[in-house]
């Protein structure tokens, strides 16, 4: 399938905070934002990591939850009217001819833009592996980390590894499906919702399914088919457990991904910029917050929302080399304010 | 007041530790690639550590979600996030060996 490619000024990889700031800086000098990001909702770490942690040092409010912060900067971001693109990954990003970049999602989705602003913070969220030697080797036969169509697990003996929402939630969903359900944790806490743990409970009371305390140390199987685990139990010894399908939910973690392949600088996994425009090493292609790397880089929102602003001011000189900027205040420019839909 | 570290190696080292700081802070000051993604909030658990078992009983319980980070990574019998974990007087000489998790690879 081709798709129309979409064009815009300004493609943001990442919706974390310092993309959406970015959105309202580069919305001030009237350049049109189109956000990517791999969670399925704004606010990146934020909201993926900490919504409900407390932040204390944004200038001028003294305390403020990820998930309030995501929420303001969405709303300081709205008058210029971002389009939004979640669960989607950027994977490939190109220069054209006419100077102008294309960028690529594994979705399927391609824009054409004038200028490319990296705000991906840790890289890319991916579910985070379990430190099982061999695990690779099954991954997409009989180890999975998501689960994409239910179906898929009728009539296996599926095993499940982990404590939080996702592990119970699926345990519980799938256990109808499944040939047989277990669910294997490091301890008899859970971080799941209360309900989900009570009905779990009630399952393996119902004999419907089991619960292991203990973590896995080893798979067995042949060509990518597992056959069983071994794990070890808290109180130091191992047992095997019978399974041909293994679900591990330990949450996600991030990586730097598909920024590497892009034929930018790099220097230690962050993308070095200049601390005027703060762009990388391809003119056009921009890169704020905890991305990047420059001298006395420090990693706060606050550094991100500076930088930002200076980008800004960059980016629209590369996009229209010509125009002249006349800096301005939101307070007394009129013009700002009615970009703003205040005046 | 010191700390000994055990890195991805199995390489021991001394490092000189300051009451009141966490240990995860004296292992980056130290500048060791410890990920500690969060810096300090109890949320990702990368700056994991297997506290040696003798040392394990003076350290306070942990809490919730010291827990669930975890939980999330792989976390085992003596496994504790440096990031919780603050220097007094009593912890001089503890001795940690970074998990796997914990350690910054090139990409």
């Amino acid at each position: 399938m081709t798709q129309e490619a979409i064009s815009t000024d300004v493609v943001i990889i990442g919706a974390g905070p310092c993309g959406l700031f970015a959105v309202f800086e580069l919305g001030l000098l009237d350049m049109k934002c189109h956000l990517v990001d791999i969670l399925d909702k704004p606010g990146g770490q934020c909201a993926e990591l900490y919504p409900e942690k407390p932040i204390y040092d944004i200038p001028a409010l003294p305390v403020v939850s990820g998930h309030e912060l995501t929420e303001r900067l969405m709303e300081q971001a709205a008058p210029f009217s971002p389009e939004y693109h979640y669960n989607e990954m950027v994977e490939e990003l190109e220069k054209l001819e006419d100077g102008r970049f294309r960028v690529k999602t594994d979705g399927g989705l391609v824009f054409e833009a004038k200028v490319v602003v990296i705000a991906a913070g840790g890289g890319s969220f991916q579910p985070k592996k379990p430190p099982i030697p061999g695990i690779d080797a099954y991954e997409g036969q009989s180890v999975f980390y998501s689960v994409k169509r239910m179906e898929n697990f009728r009539n296996k003996k599926v095993l499940i590894s982990g404590g939080g929402d996702s592990a119970l939630d699926w345990t519980i969903n799938l256990q109808p499906v499944a040939q047989s359900m277990q669910l294997i944790h490091r301890r008899d806490g859970f971080r799941a919702a209360p309900d989900s743990v009570n009905k779990m409970h009630a399952l393996v009371e119902e004999g419907k399914m089991q619960f292991h305390l203990g973590q896995i140390t080893a798979l067995h199987g042949d060509n990518g088919q597992l056959t069983g685990v071994t794990a070890k139990g808290n109180d130091g010894s191992d047992y095997e457990i019978e399974c041909d399908t293994l679900l591990p939910f330990f949450g996600l973690t991030m990586k730097l991904g598909p920024i590497a392949n892009w034929g930018l600088n790099l220097h230690e996994n962050l993308i070095p910029v200049d601390t005027g425009k703060f762009q990388s090493s391809e003119p056009g292609i921009f890169a704020i917050g905890d991305i990047n790397t420059y001298p006395g880089k420090l990693k706060l929102i606050l550094s991100g929302f500076h930088e930002a602003a200076l980008m800004a001011q960059a980016a629209f000189k590369y996009a229209n080399p010509d125009a002249k900027v006349t800096f301005q205040y939101t307070t007394s420019s009129t013009s700002l304010q009615k970009k703003l839909g205040v005046a | 007041m010191r700390i000994i570290l055990v890195d991805g190696k199995g390489r021991e080292r001394e490092l000189e530790a300051i009451e009141g700081w966490r240990v995860m802070e004296i292992i980056r000051d130290h500048g060791f690639p410890i990920v500690a993604e969060c810096g300090g909030a109890c949320a990702c658990g990368t700056c994991q550590v297997e506290v040696d078992p003798q040392w394990a009983a003076k350290l306070h319980e942990p809490r919730g979600d010291e827990l669930d980070m975890l939980d999330q990574n792989y976390g085992g019998e003596w496994s504790r996030l440096s990031c919780q974990l603050i220097m007094t007087p009593e912890l001089d000489g503890l001795r940690v060996r970074l998990a796997d998790v914990a350690i910054r690879k090139a990409a």
